[in-house]
């Protein structure tokens, strides 16, 4: 059933390449229905695993021979962390469908490259065969460039190079990577979890790590590699901003668990130090940034970055608690990232045609588009981690983890956790709350919001109230998955 | 009860706030019912637990909210004294002031919203009360935060309410951080986040936190330093008040400030002697900073603020005496007349069409008499006047003092003069003298439905010295204490005369150098006095210029260097891929498409390899 996922969006995506005629609408319901049909089948995979399975090990989805003479399999299966991204891959991409309502220009080649985008992605959770995960991780970076480069507002050409050359910088490396541990496996497989069983020389161990997991987390916005990421989603069409904050940025942490950290257990306890100082700077450094600037979307963009830093840092803490809270700030991240994107590109952007703070400030959006200003004021409730919403309960994970591996980066990322208020508060009233001198004020006559993003808001918000308040759904799929075979190599690492 | 009506207590507040927003918006009468009826649902209903109490069979319900690893997270309701107690003050004093704002508010444009925001904060302070663990006390204490937020901001069409709202909720979270920290803390070391467990590890080996038991309790009573607006995070409070005055009133005075208080009895058992020192004595500086503040404030809500500033000085001041039954004493005592106080002047602001400052009002008594009995009865309260509450409740604060400190028994004592000279300055040139503008003409007496909570708050102020509160809560701290009987008003002077008649002393000196400076007064006489000390007063210390160049250097100054680090970063990028492009542009100089320079090329590239072969 979970292989569906992959098969539905790619077939989605070739049928609307040849979906006759010019006219956008059969292109956004056809999208919008294969976006749903994934995320049935994402479900019913995920219930369905966690019925039958339970205990959280790796479960099979697809097996079968590919290229033999390599050692290469087609070979999917999911566990629980893979699943909870699996689920975040169907909700962001109904929400993004319903957020890109309103594209006129060229839309079958849009969803067709969106839905190429969804399907690579799903690969790449799904894939336990690393050369096969590879290569969905190759194929969801390509639509994205062009879903840039040619529906993407503001220096898109460069944002959209930007974005691509550092996503195939990362790839270069996690390939290096992942061949020099086939040669020294002398396995002739790419399997993971074969290649986990294989104890590795340690000084190799060294290297392939932080060269692997670099180049994933590049595209989990590590610190100092981060800068893609606030340019990409500024120049990225409102859909493609939401999904590269929503699952590609997870892509990267996810690769970085599941392959860096899973390979090479002893290179990750002698880079540990060094990468959760990294992540913690990102954290501090990206709220602080976030607080200065003067396009909305740069300080969405930014933000990312900050929260991003929690997923590594939660990964670093090789504690329990420490890496749920780190999936699980992937899940949340995904879901509220994609929602303030939503709000900034679709609802404001698309109508008022600025994200200039100081432009939109006498501009009294709250009374303009009340449904906007509420959506965000959640959001924005939910991004600085209020209680009852995901990311609370997400990033007190990874707080208790890293006081218990680290208490003084745990201090620091509280502090990041302070700036994040401020920035929020900052732009929230900047934005739509702002005195509106009301001789000034510019009589703004915009569409009301439509039907599509309400629907795409009440999602998404739903998503991380449900989640905040039951925070047990999903650790129910993430708790046995860390106590899964595959997994103990980490903990071992982990013992101090 | 059954066990649903527990969960009721909660839960209805929460069911009307969302009823309204989703449903009601166009219906403020029905809201304002549903808002109304709901906290008085709970109010009752605490009434029934207060029974259930008396009768000892107050259930403990506890439910699992959260298994991770060794981290286990209950949702539960704990009913002790301690928690009954804050049940009613906040259901009771609650429903007073739902039953005023129904007037207060009438007309205003967003009046649903008004009470959907107030129903939601009543059902987080509630969850504060009932919690039987830290995490869930601190998930309420952030939504409380919130709300407080939301209803501070509720006229956000004035810069300076939306400033305000900012203010007080980012202070309220930079306590707030230290007070996650020290929950880790404690839960790093005990295992444990119920309060239950935690105290009985304590009690069990009292050394467990060993070397960093004064840092836990330090850090958990940030916590409280931010809620309850202590030195040096008070600066949010007196910003607050431009929220509406009934907002002023329940949550800015009689309840959610108080619940830092709250919190500091609830987990007292977690607290050293240093930490206890370092509390009482912030608590006693809060006091007297705010009351001094007080002395040359002209807005009258603004010196009502400053007033609770210092009430709140006194009881967790008292918590730091190991007297944690005279702070919730004095909380409920002042619960009932500071929000007396608020009301009253919020009659006053709604009679004056919304005018704040006191040099523009005068002679109100002839035209507001109900307005004017209970706003006195408040005062004499506050000013803790035998046999008023407040008197009962400040001498148990005072008397631990004696034993205690002596140096901040004294200041204890300086607070009382200078809250009644502060008190009564503000009720001769509001209530008396002469007219000060055109608006006292047109003055007239609120409508009942804001008089009759002015007379029932008065009432519970007056007697509130006798309904025996010290008696219901002392046995839950110190369990072998005598029983007290409940009626008996020359208690504070047998106990101990000292602190008692020194503190009547103080009130006859403030109300004197009041009714010398201000009886009949057109302007203020202390500034031309005291010019340079008035001036320092005025500006409250310097505390918000200071903190204003604080933020400067430690955040805004930052923020912009890094962003230039982040420019400059991405420079470096350019570089790189300026450097790739220009290395391109070089290299495809050399691919000329002529033959012989190729043919050359490829000659001079052998020779080069022959020479190195053959020179080896």
């Amino acid at each position: 059933m979970l292989a569906w996922t992959i098969y539905i969006s790619f077939l989605g995506a070739a049928l609307l390449m040849f979906l006759p005629g010019e006219n956008p609408r059969p292109a956004k319901v056809a999208a919008l229905l294969a976006a749903l049909a994934g995320l049935a089948c994402a479900a019913k995979g995920a219930i369905e695993c966690h019925l039958h399975a339970g205990a959280g090990a790796l479960t099979d989805v697809a097996n079968a021979n590919w290229i033999p003479e390599l050692g290469i399999r087609y070979h999917l299966a999911a566990d629980g962390i893979s699943l909870v991204l699996v689920l975040l891959t169907g909700i962001a991409a109904v929400a993004g469908v319903l957020f890109s309502w309103n594209v006129e220009n060229r839309s079958r080649e849009f969803f067709a490259l969106y839905l190429a985008l969804i399907g690579g992605v799903y690969g790449v959770f799904l894939s336990v065969d690393l050369f096969l995960l590879f290569v969905f991780y190759e194929v969801a970076i390509i639509p994205k460039y062009f879903l840039i480069v040619i529906w993407g507002s503001t220096r898109r050409e460069y944002g959209a190079m930007k974005l691509a050359l550092y996503s195939f910088v990362g790839s270069a490396m996690v390939l290096v990577g992942l061949i020099a541990a086939y040669v020294m496996a002398g396995a002739r497989t790419f399997d993971l979890a074969a290649l986990a069983k294989v104890h590795f020389a340690p000084a190799f161990q060294n290297w392939a790590f932080i060269v692997v997991f670099v180049g994933f987390a590049i595209l989990a916005g590590l610190w100092p590699f981060h800068t893609w990421a606030p340019t990409g989603h500024v120049a990225a069409p409102t859909a493609a901003s939401m999904l590269l904050a929503g699952v590609v940025m997870k892509l990267g942490a996810y690769g970085a668990l599941r392959v860096a950290m899973t390979l090479f257990p002893v290179g990750l306890h002698t880079w540990q130090n060094t990468i959760a100082v990294l992540a913690v700077v990102g954290i501090v450094y990206g709220a602080l940034v976030a607080l200065v600037q003067q396009d909305f979307k740069f300080v969405i963009g930014y933000s990312s970055v900050s929260h991003m830093g929690f997923v590594l840092l939660g990964l670093m803490t090789l504690t329990q608690i420490g890496l749920s809270g780190a999936v699980l700030q992937m899940f949340s991240h995904g879901i509220i990232a994609g929602l303030l994107f939503a709000v900034v590109g679709r609802m404001v952007y698309d109508r008022t045609h600025t994200r200039d703070l100081a432009v939109l400030q006498p501009k009294n959006l709250n009374q303009v588009l009340p449904f906007a200003a509420v959506t965000f004021v959640v959001g924005g409730a939910a991004s600085m981690g209020l209680p009852g919403f995901s990311g609370f309960i997400a990033e007190l994970q990874v707080l208790v983890g890293a006081w218990q591996t680290f208490p003084v980066f745990a201090v620091m990322a509280a502090v990041g956790i302070l700036a994040g208020v401020a920035y929020t508060l900052r732009v929230l009233l900047k934005a739509f709350f702002a005195e509106g001198q009301v001789e000034a004020r510019e009589p703004l006559h915009c569409p009301r919001i439509s039907l599509p993003e309400r629907a795409g808001a009440l999602l998404l918000l739903g998503t991380t109230l449900l989640i905040g308040l039951c925070p047990q759904l999903l650790l129910d799929f993430i708790t046995p998955s860390l106590n899964s075979p595959l997994m103990q190599p980490l903990w071992k690492a982990g013992t101090r | 009860m059954h066990e649903p009506l527990h969960w009721l207590i909660l839960f209805l507040p929460l069911l009307a706030a969302m009823v309204i927003t989703l449903f009601l918006q166009r219906y403020p009468r029905c809201s304002a019912a549903l808002s109304v009826g709901a906290v008085l649902a709970s109010f009752l209903l605490s009434v029934g637990v207060l029974a259930e109490f008396l009768d000892g069979r107050a259930p403990d319900i506890a439910l699992t909210w959260l298994q991770v690893g060794s981290l286990q997270i209950q949702f539960g309701l704990h009913f002790d004294a301690l928690s009954a107690l804050m049940l009613l003050v906040v259901t009771g004093v609650g429903s007073v002031i739902h039953i005023y704002s129904v007037g207060y508010m009438r007309g205003d444009p967003h009046y649903a919203r008004f009470f959907a925001e107030m129903s939601l904060f009543t059902f987080s302070m509630l969850g504060i009360v009932v919690s039987n663990n830290f995490f869930q006390m601190f998930v309420f204490w952030e939504l409380v935060g919130l709300s407080s937020y939301l209803l501070i901001g509720f006229w956000y069409q004035r810069p300076s309410a939306a400033d305000a709202a900012k203010k007080a909720f980012l202070t309220n979270r930079l306590g707030d951080v230290g007070f996650l920290i020290g929950i880790v803390l404690a839960w790093a070391v005990t295992g444990t986040l119920s309060f239950a467990g935690m105290k009985d590890q304590l009690l069990r080996d009292p050394t467990l936190f060993n070397t960093t038991a004064t840092v836990v309790g330090l850090l958990i009573f940030c916590g409280a330093v931010g809620k309850s607006a202590q030195f040096p995070l008070h600066v949010w409070l007196p910003d607050a008040m431009e929220g509406p005055t009934p907002v002023s009133a329940l949550i800015h005075a009689a309840t959610m400030v108080a619940a830092g208080v709250y919190m500091l009895c609830r987990v007292f058992f977690i607290f050293t002697h240093h930490d206890l020192l370092v509390i009482a004595w912030i608590g006693g500086i809060t006091a007297l900073l705010s009351a001094l503040i007080a002395v040359q404030q002209d807005d009258i809500k603004r010196i009502l603020a400053y007033s609770t500033l210092s009430q709140l000085g006194y009881m967790v001041m008292a918590v730091g005496f190991s007297a944690p039954p005279a702070a919730m004493f004095h909380l409920t005592t002042h619960a009932f007349f500071k929000a007396l106080l608020f009301l009253g002047a919020g009659s006053v602001i709604h009679a004056l069409s919304q005018e704040q400052n006191i040099w523009q009002m005068g002679r109100l008594r002839s035209k507001m008499p109900l307005t004017y009995w209970t706003f006195l009865a408040g005062t004499l309260a506050l000013c803790g006047l035998w046999p008023l509450s407040g008197a009962f409740s400040k001498d148990a604060i005072l008397a631990a003092a004696w034993e205690h400190n002596k140096a901040l028994f004294a200041l204890g004592e300086l607070v009382a003069f200078l809250t009644t000279f502060y008190m009564f300055r503000l009720f001769f040139v509001v209530f008396l003298g002469k007219p000060k503008s055109d608006l006292v003409g047109h003055a007239h007496e609120s409508p009942r439905i804001m008089t009759y909570p002015l007379v029932f708050l008065a009432a519970a102020s007056v007697v509130g010295g006798f309904m025996g509160i010290t008696q219901f809560i002392t046995p839950q701290f110190s369990p072998a204490s005598a029983r007290l009987p409940i009626f008996a008003p020359l208690e504070p002077f047998e106990t101990s005369p000292v602190a008692a008649l020194l503190g009547l002393a103080a009130i006859a000196i403030g109300f004197v150098a009041a009714y010398v400076y201000y009886a009949g007064a057109e302007s203020d006489p202390l500034p031309g006095k005291m010019k340079e000390v008035c001036n320092v007063l005025r500006h409250k210390f310097y505390f918000d210029e200071f903190y204003a160049g604080l933020v400067d250097v430690c955040q805004d100054k930052p923020a912009r260097a890094i962003n230039l680090c982040d420019i400059g970063l991405k420079l470096l990028v350019r570089l790189t891929h300026g450097t790739a492009e220009w290395t391109g542009r070089v290299l495809r100089l050399v691919q000329t498409g002529n033959l012989q320079t190729y043919t050359l090329l490829l000659a001079a590239g052998a020779a080069l390899v022959l020479y190195f072969m053959l020179t080896r």
